[in-house]
């Protein structure tokens, strides 16, 4: 897996935004459009696509979208 | 592992009762326009029956009753056993249960009790009478459930007052020597006790003056000790890790699989929640109906409800085959295989 996919495939399910606007290094929770409704979206896609549960702790400590995009790497089998 | 099969027993008729009143999320008016879009596409859920102040649960499960048995040409003097599930019982004590055995008038000889659960409750309620009933012989039993959230959700707490309706629900349940066995798989995680919670007013925290102190917990989520609490994060991820583990269990049990299932009832939590899990199962999505957008989450009476609301004429015309699944508060989660029978189903009643 590398970035540039996850990061398209999070654009497609936030449809609110518009592409691009996702970078590794963009701090999610600081978009307009971040709520905790977003946070769920999250965990479900990375559950489908990649087989990995996130939980509540690791979203707290992720702040990036590269941060999430590296726990999910070291936990995908 | 709780897989277990209880014969000769029947669904004979099921009806559901919510209050007339009905809000609408569009119009909650602590999220901005954008939030409740993203609210209504996350979690399905877009209009919800509330209760007046002082309707209790059983009021609408009487309701349903008193039709049903009609509907259904019972006699109250043949009802030998009456459960309510229910996490708003009317009172601290007696069980509800036991004034509905009166107020329904209902033998004396009825046995009546009541069971404290919520989301898990139809598969679990289903076991503990149909379990009764066969063994002991017990011919006509009413399984009542649902809860009235509305009163105890904040209506200043974003993340759980726009998700629930309020609902109750009644199951006639008939013992039937041609019944082919139903099949469950029951289980239980105290660990997660906390995830949904009502912290105080129960023996471990009692009442007090604290109890009615209301906190901000975040931005958009203001309640007291007596309010209902809820994680969506840790509730979200034990439902898409733990559900699906236990249905698989329970096709191994049964000798099933998803292809044997004309329908996929769930407990009516969350859109998004629900549709990993159904994908997870690999249902086609002709086969799992929702009832979430028109009633939220309605506890132990959503899957009741989703089948008199949205498969009537199916369940009501023919025997199907269906998989019912409850999972949530506990964190109690079980599923139950069955081969229906057609089932008189009225259409939902409003109190």
């Amino acid at each position: 897996m590398n970035i540039e996919e996850f990061i398209e495939k999070l654009e497609e399910e936030f449809d609110e935004l518009e592409p691009g606007t996702l970078k590794p290094e963009t701090s999610f929770r600081d978009l307009d459009e971040w709520s905790s409704m977003h946070a769920l979206i999250i965990i479900a896609l990375i559950d489908t696509e990649y087989d990995v549960t996130l939980n509540g702790d690791d979203l707290r400590a992720a702040s990036t979208v590269e941060d999430i995009f590296n726990i999910v790497k070291t936990r995908v089998a | 592992m709780a897989c277990f099969s209880i014969p000769n027993i029947r669904i004979k008729g099921i009806a559901a009762a919510v209050p007339q009143q009905e809000v609408s999320n569009w119009d909650y008016e602590k999220l901005t326009e954008k939030e409740r879009r993203m609210l209504v596409k996350t979690t399905g859920v877009e209009k919800r029956r509330v209760a007046p102040k002082g309707m209790a649960t059983s009021d609408l499960c009487f309701e349903a009753a008193e039709q049903l048995l009609e509907k259904l040409e019972w006699q109250k003097e043949d009802i030998q056993i009456l459960i309510f599930l229910s996490q708003s019982r009317d009172y601290y004590l007696p069980a509800t249960s036991i004034i509905l055995q009166d107020r329904l008038g209902l033998s004396k000889s009825c046995l009546a009790f009541d069971i404290g659960l919520g989301c898990s409750g139809y598969v679990y309620g289903l076991s503990v009478i149909g379990s009764m009933m066969a063994t002991t012989g017990l011919k006509k039993g009413l399984l009542m459930m649902g809860d009235i959230s509305s009163a105890t959700c904040s209506p200043d707490d974003k993340s759980t007052y726009p998700l629930f309706g309020d609902a109750g629900t009644v199951s006639a349940i008939e013992l039937d020597a041609d019944a082919p066995p139903m099949h469950f798989n029951l289980k239980s995680d105290g660990s997660g006790y906390e995830a949904i919670i009502i912290p105080d007013g129960g023996i471990r925290n009692l009442v007090s003056e604290q109890s009615f102190e209301v906190k901000q917990i975040a931005d958009g989520i203001e309640r007291c000790n007596l309010n209902l609490a809820l994680d969506g994060v840790d509730v979200f991820n034990f439902s898409i890790t733990q559900v699906h583990p236990s249905i698989r269990e329970l096709y191994e049990f049964a000798n099933t699989n998803t292809e044997h299932y004309d329908y996929f009832l769930m407990h009516q939590a969350n859109k998004l929640m629900n549709e990993t899990i159904r994908k997870k199962l690999k249902f086609e999505p002709e086969k799992v109906p929702y009832s979430i957008a028109k009633y939220g989450n309605t506890s132990s009476a959503s899957i009741p409800l989703t089948i008199v609301s949205e498969l009537s004429d199916e369940v009501s015309s023919k025997p199907l085959s269906l998989l019912l699944s409850g999972f949530g508060v506990g964190l109690s989660w079980g599923a139950v295989s069955i081969e229906t029978a057609p089932i008189v189903c009225l259409p939902v009643i409003e109190v």
